[in-house]
Parts: C-alpha cells; structure tokens; sequence
C-alpha cells in the first residue's frame, strides 16, 4: 500500500537513549543498520566502516506515521507537492505518511491513483500510501469503485473534507467495504449543524460573532458511524476528533466490541478555542479548536489509548488563501514539521503525558489502525528511525518549512525538542 | 446641560500603542470610555454654534472604506472628520477595484499609499478591522466588521443614554432582537459592562448566544429596563427554511416592541436602519420615548471625539471647549 523509495544505508548510531515502548526497550545501547535493515542491537557496536552517528543525549526512537495529511496534489501543487509534502513529513520525523484524497480531481478511480502512485515512486523521501474516495467525487452519494482501488493500492477510503451526510449511502461502504480489507476513514460533520460554523459554538464564537460549529455537529456523526459499524461488523476510524461528546461515544463503542479507533490532532490537543480571539487565519481549521474540556478530553483518551493515533491532518494553503480577515480564510493548518516539538513542548514538558504514549500514538497506533507494518527497533526490522533531542529548542519560522505552505499555528513560537535525523524505509532522509 | 468641566488634563490620551486603532470596545478601559464621551461631549457644545467647523485635524487625512452599505455611519464620519476640518475621501466597494477582485490586502496597501492618518473600515468579515491594522501605519477605525464589532455605535449609544439619564452606571438594559447577528449588540455589551450598566437580552431563542448577558425569551423581560434597545430584524437572514424563527410575523407579535409594551418612563433605541411594524412599531418609533435621532445626532460628535482621540495627544483645543458652570 505504501509505494515509495526504499534505502540500503549502512548506518551505526552511538550512545542514544533507545526507546522503543511496544519492544520494551529503553537502554543506552548502539544500532546498527546493514543496508537499510537493522542488524544489531547492543553495546559497543563494530562499526564496519558504516557511518557513524554519534547520538549521546539523544533519543532513538521508532519513526513516525501520520495517517492524515493533505498532499494537495493533483491540483494545488503551488500548496504542496508529494516532494515537498514528503521532505516536511521527513523533516518531522516521519517515515510514512498517508494521504487523503480531497485533491483537484478527486482520487477516485484507479487510473489517478496509479498515475499518484507513479509519481510518488520517483519523488517521494518518505513512503506515502494515497487513501481513495469512498463515494464518486466525494459527493456522498454512489459508491467509488473500491474494488479497483483497492487492487490499484488505495491505502485506505475516506471523503474527508465533508461528511458523507446520508446514513444510507455510509452503510452501504462499510458493507462493500468487506471486500476490500481497507479501512474507511470518516470526516464526522453533520452538515445542517455546521452551515456558516467558523469556530466551536461557545462564549468565544458569540463574542466575536463567529458563526457557531457546535460540538454535537461532530459527535452526532460519530455516534451514527459507530451504531453503522455496529450494525455491519466493519471496522471504522474517526478522523480529527475535537470534542468531548465524541470521545465518549468512541470509549463506550469500544468497550461494546465495536471495531471503531480513533485520532486526534496536535492542534486539537494543545490549543483551545481562547486562540481565536486573536482572529489569526491560522487558528483557523476544521472542526475547530473547542473547550478547555474538549481539550482534557481528548489527551485523557490518548493517555488511555481510546484514541490510539495522533494525525496532523496537514493541510497546506497558499499566503494569498490565508492573508485575508478570518472570517474569509480557509479551514486547516500545517504540522508535519512541528507535530512532536509541539506535542513534547505543550503536553510531555508539563507532565501531562509520558513521552512514552506520545511515540507509540505517534507511529505504531496509526500503523496498526491502517494495517501498515509498525515501526520498531529491533534485529531484522526495515531501519524506521527517528533520533530526537528532546533539550533543543527553536523558534518556528516561515523559511525553516520544507513545506510549500507556512500557515503553522506555531509561527513565532519557541519549541523544545526537535527531530535530528530520520530513517525511512533504510534511508537516511532528513539530517539537521 | 449638565455640570461639565472640561480641564485640559482630564482628556489626555494615554500615551503608547494601545490608542493606534478602535478595532472592538474589548480593547477599551472604562477611563478610555469616560474620555471619549467627555471629548464628545466638548464637541457636542462647540456644534451649538453658528460656525462649526473646527481646525483640529487641518491636513490629516481620513479615509472612509466602506464595504457594505451604510447611511449613518458612514455620512457621520464624513461629516466628523469635515468638522474637524481633515480631508475626507469615502470609497464604496461598488465602483472601485473591490468589483474586480482585488483583495482587501490590496486596497488596504494601495489606499495606505496615501499616508492616511484614519482609516475608517466597514467589512462584511470578522476580523477584517484587525486585518487592515495589520497591513497600514494608518490608525484603523472599525466601523462594523461582520457579526463580531462596531465600536463607534456602542459609544454614541452610551453618549445618548447619558444624555437621556444623566447617568451610565446602574443604567438597566433590555436589548431586543437578533443579537446572533448583530455586531452592535455585541459591542454594546461590552461596553454597557465597562460602564457599570447591566444587560438583559431578549428574543426567539435561536437568536440568543449564550455567554454574552443574561437571556429571555418572554418580551416582558423588557418591563424593567430603563431602555429598551431594539435591533433590527435582518430580513435578508430570516429567509424561509432559516427557521431561526417560523415567521417575521410570528416574531412580530411575539416580540415587537409596540406602545402597549412600553411603559412610562422608559426610553427606545435602535441603531437603525428600522423596520417599521417589524421589530418597532412606527408609534413607538415617533414617539416621546424614542432615542433614535438623538442617537444619529450623537453619532456625529462621538466621531469627532474618536478621530480627535487617535490623532492627537494633547488636551482638546481651546476653540472646542467650554467651561460650564
């Protein structure tokens, strides 16, 4: 499902703090990565004449996958390409992203997927896996082919950007769906609830006089999807979660067997709807920044795992798009490059979470939700790293992004830790 | 007229950036408001006289950019920037570059070009005030910015109250009517607050955000207030199938402010443009109790008082102040 550029690099990295939470390893030991495969583990590595990184302070780590990013191509390439979209994911620490398909056409029959797919294996730093339409068009009402997509190497199914609004028409693709084995990605959004919705529907959105895109507007949905992947036996995932409601419905889902998971962004976890105030364009995104307890909501559910993976839900857009008054902007922000310096400043610094739960909702909770092979530090594994040094602060500014896009809801801002080197698929893509 | 004494010291302007632009009476201290209405005020008296044209702002230029329609508004303007003597040049989106698509961003940079010393902006999005702020070395007045502020209509409505009552604080005020959409109720919240005047705002419940003031939906909700502050019923948004209410007529009947809901001694605003036998009914609207062309009358002086306020930082001028015994 991924397609992209594997690598044969011949790496030893010295003295680094392993952490790899699901292997049950953390220990100062060194790696060593014979053509692009991890060959051994231990102290005082023979570094046959590989290269040598010298890592001591630093944190290795399993790379990072983002299941939710916005490549804007085909279409809005001036936005983002699959090679600038892949050398931010690298420079983010990622070594897999999958992308969604709301793109200019819409990725919905096999010959633009394999066209993407084409493209991807020649400019791609990282492996992508491109997620297809659900519905022709994202119109929400006649199935895409899933069947072809699938064999053409859909990643996944998802309309995201808009709901698929009638029930009928969203049972109907987790029937069908069986047959593919893929997993359907849902963007929950009633749309008779969020008409004109700028920002959560709350004191903030009434003073400002922002139209209101209320919280049951997603978690309506998400109670529907659930009680559908009930009635069918089919496995769903709950794209961008942001409110309380939502969260709750997806615990008690759980707990009642259904096959449902879940994730949430790193704008979503660290920012409320106090943000909007300022009317910056770049707190601009959908669904919207919401409470404080929306907020302690969803880190309560990646601290206990009902949200197993945290998405970027990337989404570039041009200067001209967001320099204009909020209420004219369009939804969505960047964060490949920023998700873990932001998420280790605002939530690990502080105690909120263990730096732990971060990595693994951060890379083998996506994977295994999508049925991607995890990344993991151990003998014999394809080399999926990332080296951290969780002490380095920076302040995130415009020319810093490999991105085509700088609508960051981090501009300006200062970061402790950052990405020092990433391993994808053997390949050392990203060094600073 | 009231004991006003007007001392040079009084009306000084704090010095520093957070007097640069009028963008939403949340920037706004209760000092700032005293003085804005005294400096109104001072000018209010000056436009007793024969000749009253002042030479405050001789040379400063203020430039009206209106996007959305406006009668009040932006004629005040003009006219108060005239007065004090300052160039003035309105711009209508209509007829300009705006109807060929140029951006906001554009105008503001073209039109700062002139080295403006105001420019005056009316907007159809939030944040387009503090947008254009942004972008210009020009002080920025937000005079309506989609739902979210209007800043000069909250002072000239204070100024009115005043006037009437003599007195802000303890002021009580029913606000009538669409308040979700209305950028006018939301400023005159805020500032109603800062001022020690307390708020209730009543209408169809769809029509009524929470978290602003205290809500009603029962008309008799009114019966306390001292003003009745009615807001007009924006027809283009209760299109069928909005269902904010079943029907203007319905909304009528529930919630117009008729003469047999206004009780003696109780005062009727509304920041126009009024929709007669909607949400006012034209007896109430000519009658005794009504606020409306003071209001208007009001909106001039205030004006005066905010472009006098931004541009300048010493005590109002001699010719503009009159001592009262």
């Amino acid at each position: 499902m991924l397609v992209g550029r594997t690598g044969t690099d011949n790496l030893v990295i010295r003295g680094a703090r392993i952490l790899d939470p699901i292997e049950d390893l953390d220990a100062r030991v060194d790696v060593r990565i014979d053509g692009g495969v991890i060959a051994q583990i231990g102290l005082e590595l023979d570094t046959n004449e590989h290269r040598v990184i010298e890592a001591g302070g630093l944190t290795l780590a399993p790379a990072f996958v983002d299941p939710h990013v916005h490549l804007r191509t085909p279409g809005r390439e001036d936005e983002e390409t699959i090679a600038s979209g892949t050398a931010a994911a690298a420079a983010g620490g990622y070594c897999a992203i999958l992308a969604v398909p709301n793109t200019d056409p819409v990725v919905d029959d096999a010959e633009t997927l394999r066209g993407l797919r084409a493209r991807a294996a020649a400019e791609a730093q990282v492996p992508v896996g491109f997620m297809a339409a659900l519905t022709k068009g994202q119109a929400g009402e006649e199935l895409a082919e899933l069947g072809s997509l699938a064999d053409a190497g859909a990643a996944a199914f998802t309309d995201d950007g808009r709901p698929v609004a009638a029930a009928g028409v969203m049972r109907r693709a987790l029937q069908y769906n069986a047959v593919t084995g893929r997993m359907i990605a849902v963007h929950c959004e009633e749309p008779s609830l969020t008409r004109g919705g700028q920002a959560h529907a709350g004191p903030v959105a009434a003073e400002l006089g922002l139209g209101g895109w209320p919280s049951l507007g997603e978690s309506l949905m998400v109670s529907r999807d659930l009680d559908l992947a009930r009635d069918t036996r089919q496995p769903v995932h709950l794209m961008h979660l942001s409110a309380r409601e939502s969260v709750e419905h997806l615990r008690r889902a759980l707990a009642g067997g259904v096959r449902a998971s879940g994730e949430a962004t790193p704008h979503h976890l660290c920012l409320t709807d106090e943000a909007v105030r300022t009317l910056d364009p770049n707190l601009k995104m959908n669904p919207p920044l919401r409470a404080d307890e929306d907020r302690q909501a969803l880190i309560e559910a990646v601290r206990d795992g009902t949200i197993a993976a945290i998405a970027t839900d990337h989404a570039p857009h041009s200067l001209e798009e967001k320099d204009v008054p909020f209420e004219a902007a369009p939804f969505g922000v960047t964060g490949l490059e920023t998700a873990f310096a932001a998420l280790h400043t605002y939530l690990v610094r502080p105690g909120v979470i263990r730096l732990e739960t971060l990595l693994e909702r951060m890379s083998a909770g996506p994977a295994a939700i999508f049925g991607l092979d995890r990344p993991r530090i151990a003998v014999g594994a394809p080399a999926n790293l990332t080296l951290l040094d969780t002490e380095a602060r920076w302040r995130v500014k415009p020319s810093r992004f490999r991105s085509r896009s700088t609508n960051s809801w981090l501009l300006g801002k200062r970061l402790e830790g950052r990405v020092k080197l990433t391993v994808a698929a053997g390949r050392v893509v990203h060094e600073s | 007229m009231t004991d006003l004494r007007v001392v040079g010291g009084d009306l000084l302007a704090p010095p520093g950036d957070e007097r640069r632009h009028l963008l939403s009476i949340a920037d706004l201290r209760t000092d700032d408001v005293e003085r804005l209405l005294a400096t109104a005020r001072s000018f209010a008296l000056s436009q007793e006289r024969d000749t009253k044209k002042l030479p405050t702002l001789r040379g400063r230029l203020v430039l009206n950019v209106f996007y959305e329609s406006s009668t009040r508004t932006s004629s005040s303007f003009e006219l108060a920037a005239k007065r004090l003597s300052a160039d003035t040049l309105t711009l209508k989106a209509v007829g300009s570059s705006v109807d060929k698509g140029e951006s906001l961003k554009d105008t503001a940079l073209t039109l700062s070009a002139y080295d403006p010393d105001v420019i005056v902006l009316r907007h159809p999005e939030v944040g387009a005030a503090a947008f254009v702020a942004r972008l210009t070395d020009a002080h920025v007045v937000n005079a309506g910015d989609g739902k979210h502020q209007h800043p000069t209509q909250a002072l000239l409505d204070l100024y009115t109250m005043r006037e009437a009552f003599g007195r802000l604080e303890g002021l009580h005020v029913a606000i009538v009517g669409d308040v979700a959409h209305s950028r006018v109720a939301r400023s005159l919240v805020q500032a109603l607050r800062l001022v020690g005047a307390d708020t209730v705002l009543v209408g169809p419940p769809a029509l009524l955000p929470g978290g602003l003031a205290p809500t009603s939906h029962d008309i008799d909700a009114i019966r306390d207030a001292d003003i009745v502050y009615v807001l007009r019923m924006q027809k283009e948004r209760m299109l069928a199938g909005a269902n904010f209410v079943p029907s203007l007529r319905e909304y009528t009947e529930r919630w117009g402010v008729t003469p047999e809901r206004v009780r003696d001694g109780q005062r009727v605003m509304h920041p126009g443009p009024m929709n007669r036998g909607v949400e006012i009914d034209p007896r109430v609207a000519d009658s005794e109790a009504s606020l409306v062309v003071d209001q208007v009358r009001s909106g001039l002086v205030v004006r005066m008082a905010v472009l006098y306020d931004l541009l300048t930082t010493g005590p109002v001028p001699v010719e503009a102040t009159v001592e009262v015994a």
